[in-house]
C-alpha cells in the first residue's frame, strides 16, 4: 500500500498486448480543497499585508518562492520591505538572522522541504540558538505536493520540533492562518509555520474557533473516537465525523495546531475522559511528529487509552495527484472513515 | 617594527598585549587555536583599536560597528581583543574555556558581551552580516559590519551565496576580512580544496578587494581606511595574508598548528618572545 507502481509493473503493461490501463489523475492536481468546498484566497500573505500596516518592523524575505508562499502580496504592497534572496535558502535564513538582530521581524519563506532539510543548520545556529525573532512560513508541509520526494515535507515537524526554542505551528485552514500570522507576530522569538497557500479550505469558521498560541481547542465532542489531530488532518477529521453520524459512530475532534510548545494540558484532559479511542491524525511521518509526542505523554502520565496512530508511512513517497495520494497513504476523508470503522468494529 | 609611526607604534603595543592575553588563555587550557589567534592580532588589534566605534562599557550601544566572528574557534582571538578593550574584564581571562565561563572555547553570542553572533558552525556568519548591514541600511544608520573569516569557509558554498547577494544589494557598509592563514583542520587550505585566485573571483562578485599583508600594521592600517573611505556602492573585503603562530618563532615553525599542544614550560618560552618582539 506504501509503494509506488514497480518500474516492471509499468513497462510490462505498456509492453504487453492488453489495452493500456486509463491514467486517471494528473499529477498537476495540488490542490487540498475538495470539490465545491469554501475557500479563501492566500490567507496568509492577505493577513500579513494587513497586520504589516500597523508593524512597520515586519519584513518579508522569500528564496525564489514569493508567489508560491503568498508572499508576493506583501511585496506589492512594500516594495521596500520585501527582500528577494535568490535561490539560496542558507542565505535567507543567516541573513533573517541578522535582521532580526536589529531589530526587525522577518517573516521568511520558501518549501517546508528547503527550509528543513537544506538549511537546518542555518536555522538552529543562527536563529534558535540565538534566539533571533525570524518567523519561518513554509509552503507544501507534510504530503501537499504531488511531485515526490524533493518537494514532500514529510518529517518537517519532526525536524522543527526537535530545535529548541523553536515553536511549531500547523495551522487547518484559511481561517486559523488569518489567526496565526498576529499571533505569531506578536510572539517573540522564533516560530515555524506551516503554509497552507493559494485556494486554501475555510472551515473552522463554521465552528466560531479561534487560535490562541499553544491551546489545543474542542472543536466538536463525540462518545465513541477522539481525534487529536493537527494541520489540515483537522479538516479531515471533521468531515469523517460528519460521514461518521451515519454510521453511529460519535467521533470528537480535539484541533492541535501549535505542536511545540504541545497543550499537554487539554490532551491529558480529554484523553482520559473514559470509553473513547484516542487517533492523533497528522499529515506527517508516523515518526516523530503529533502521534509520537501525544503517546509520549500519555504513558508519563498512565494515561492507559486505546491508542491509534494515522499518519504518513515511514517511506519515501510517490509522485501523482494529490487526491491518489492521500487515499493510497490513508488521509484522505474517505481513508479515515473506512479506518475508523475498521477499528470500531 | 622600529619605522612605525606614532599611532601605528601605539598599535603594536596593543597588538602586543593581544597577543599575550591570547597566550595567557591557552596555558589555561595547555591547547588550543593559539596558532590562529597570534596570525589574527594584528587585524584585531586595527579592528579595536583603529577602526571601529564601540563603547566598552556598553558593547550594545545602538551606534556602535558590529563585529562577527564567522569563526568560532577564533573566540580565544577575539576574547583577547575584547579584554584589551576593556569589554570583557581582564580577571576573566583565567576562566577561558572552563565551566560556566562566560569565555567558551568556540564564540557564542549568548554567553560573551562583545560578541555579536554564535559561531563555529563555519559558514554562516557571511550571511547573518547580510542581513545586519540590509538592517543598518533600513535604520539608516551609519554603524558598519565587520565580519572576519577564514580561508577554510571559503569552501562552504553559502559563503559565496551571500557574497553573491551582499554585491547584489550594494553593501557598502560591510567590511569582510578574510584570514588567509592557509592551514585548516586537514592541512594547508589551498590544498584542501583550492580557492585561488581569490582576488579576481571576489572582484567578479562585485567586491572592491584588496589583498595584504595580515601581519604588517602599516597595511592593515591603510587597508581598513581604504575601506572606510571608498565611495564604491560595493561590500568590501580584505584578503589578509598571515603567519600562523606570528611573533612566537617557536609556533611559527610547527608544520601541523591548527590545533596546538604546547607543553607547560613552553608557554614561558612563548611570553618570552613576544616581549621580545616587543622590545625590538
Amino acid at each position: 500500500m506504501t509503494k509506488p507502481v514497480p518500474k516492471q509493473a509499468l513497462s510490462s503493461a505498456s509492453s504487453s498486448t492488453a489495452a493500456k490501463p486509463r491514467l486517471t489523475t494528473s499529477a498537476m492536481i495540488a490542490s487540498i480543497a475538495s470539490e465545491g468546498q469554501r475557500t479563501q484566497a492566500a490567507p496568509f500573505g492577505t493577513a500579513l499585508v494587513e497586520l504589516a500596516k500597523t508593524r512597520p518592523d515586519i519584513i518579508g524575505m522569500t528564496a525564489d518562492l514569493g508567489k508560491y508562499t503568498d508572499l508576493h502580496l506583501f511585496g506589492q504592497a512594500y516594495p521596500d520591505r520585501y527582500y528577494q534572496m535568490g535561490m539560496a535558502e542558507q542565505l535567507l535564513f543567516g541573513a533573517a538572522s541578522g535582521l532580526a538582530a536589529e531589530g526587525f521581524v522577518p517573516f521568511a519563506t520558501t518549501y517546508a522541504v528547503f527550509a528543513t532539510r537544506r538549511a537546518y543548520d542555518f536555522i538552529h545556529q543562527t536563529i534558535a540558538e540565538e534566539d533571533r525573532n525570524v518567523k519561518i512560513v513554509c509552503a507544501l508541509p507534510g504530503l501537499t505536493s504531488g511531485y515526490g520526494p524533493s518537494h514532500q515535507a514529510a518529517e518537517d515537524l519532526a525536524l522543527m520540533r526537535a530545535m529548541p526554542n523553536m515553536t511549531v505551528i500547523d495551522p487547518c485552514d484559511a481561517c486559523e492562518i488569518g489567526q496565526v500570522v498576529p499571533a505569531m507576530a506578536a510572539h517573540q522569538g522564533p516560530v515555524y509555520m506551516r503554509l497552507l497557500r493559494g485556494q486554501v479550505p475555510l472551515v473552522l469558521d463554521e465552528y466560531h474557533y479561534t487560535f490562541e498560541l499553544g491551546k489545543a481547542k474542542v472543536i466538536r465532542g463525540g462518545r465513541d473516537v477522539l481525534f487529536i489531530s493537527t494541520g489540515l488532518m483537522t479538516m479531515r477529521a471533521l468531515e469523517a465525523a460528519k460521514q461518521l453520524e451515519n454510521d453511529k459512530i460519535d467521533v470528537a475532534v480535539l484541533h492541535v495546531p501549535t505542536i511545540k510548545p504541545l497543550d499537554t494540558e487539554t490532551i491529558l484532559r480529554e484523553a482520559q475522559k473514559t470509553g473513547r479511542m484516542v487517533v492523533v491524525a497528522e499529515n506527517h511521518t508516523i515518526v516523530g511528529g503529533l502521534g509520537e509526542a501525544v503517546a509520549r505523554h500519555l504513558m508519563l502520565n498512565g494515561v492507559a487509552a486505546t491508542f491509534r496512530h494515522i499518519g504518513l508511512p515511514d517511506a519515501f513517497l510517490a509522485a501523482g495527484a494529490l487526491p491518489t495520494l492521500h487515499d493510497r497513504y490513508g488521509i484522505s476523508t474517505q481513508a479515515l472513515v473506512d479506518q475508523i470503522k475498521k477499528w470500531q468494529d | 617594527m622600529s619605522n612605525l609611526k606614532g599611532h601605528n607604534r601605539d598599535l603594536a603595543e596593543r597588538a602586543y598585549r593581544v597577543r599575550r592575553n591570547a597566550v595567557l588563555m591557552g596555558e589555561v587550557q595547555g591547547q588550543g587555536y593559539i596558532a590562529q589567534a597570534l596570525d589574527i592580532a594584528d587585524v584585531l588589534t586595527v579592528a579595536y583599536f583603529h577602526a571601529m566605534n564601540y563603547r566598552p562599557e556598553d558593547p550594545e550601544w545602538e551606534g556602535r560597528d558590529r563585529f562577527l566572528l564567522s569563526n568560532g574557534h577564533y573566540a580565544i582571538a577575539l576574547y583577547a581583543a575584547l579584554i584589551e578593550a576593556g569589554i570583557i574584564p581582564a580577571d576573566e581571562l583565567e576562566s577561558y574555556g572552563s565551566d560556566d565561563s562566560r569565555l567558551p572555547m568556540s564564540g557564542m553570542a549568548s554567553y560573551t558581551p562583545g560578541m555579536e553572533m554564535s559561531g563555529g558552525s563555519l559558514g554562516v556568519g557571511m550571511s547573518i552580516a547580510v542581513g545586519m548591514a540590509l538592517g543598518l541600511k533600513r535604520k539608516h544608520s551609519s554603524s558598519r559590519v565587520y565580519i572576519l573569516f577564514s580561508d577554510g569557509e571559503l569552501d562552504e558554498g553559502a559563503v559565496w551565496e551571500a557574497f553573491m547577494s551582499a554585491a547584489h544589494y550594494k553593501l557598502d557598509n560591510l567590511i569582510a576580512i578574510v584570514d588567509v592563514n592557509n592551514q585548516q583542520a586537514d592541512g594547508p587550505s589551498t590544498q584542501v580544496m583550492a580557492f585561488e585566485p581569490l582576488v579576481q573571483k571576489l572582484e567578479a562578485f562585485g567586491w572592491f578587494v584588496q589583498r595584504i599583508d595580515g601581519n604588517d600594521l602599516d597595511a592593515v592600517v591603510g587597508a581598513f581606511d581604504a575601506a572606510k573611505d571608498s565611495h564604491e556602492a560595493k561590500p568590501r573585503i580584505i584578503i589578509a595574508d598571515t603567519l600562523m603562530g606570528k611573533g612566537v618563532p617557536f609556533l611559527e615553525a610547527r608544520e601541523k598548528n591548527h590545533f596546538i599542544r604546547v607543553d607547560p614550560h613552553e608557554w614561558q618560552l612563548a611570553l618570552a618572545a613576544l616581549e621580545e618582539g616587543r622590545q625590538s
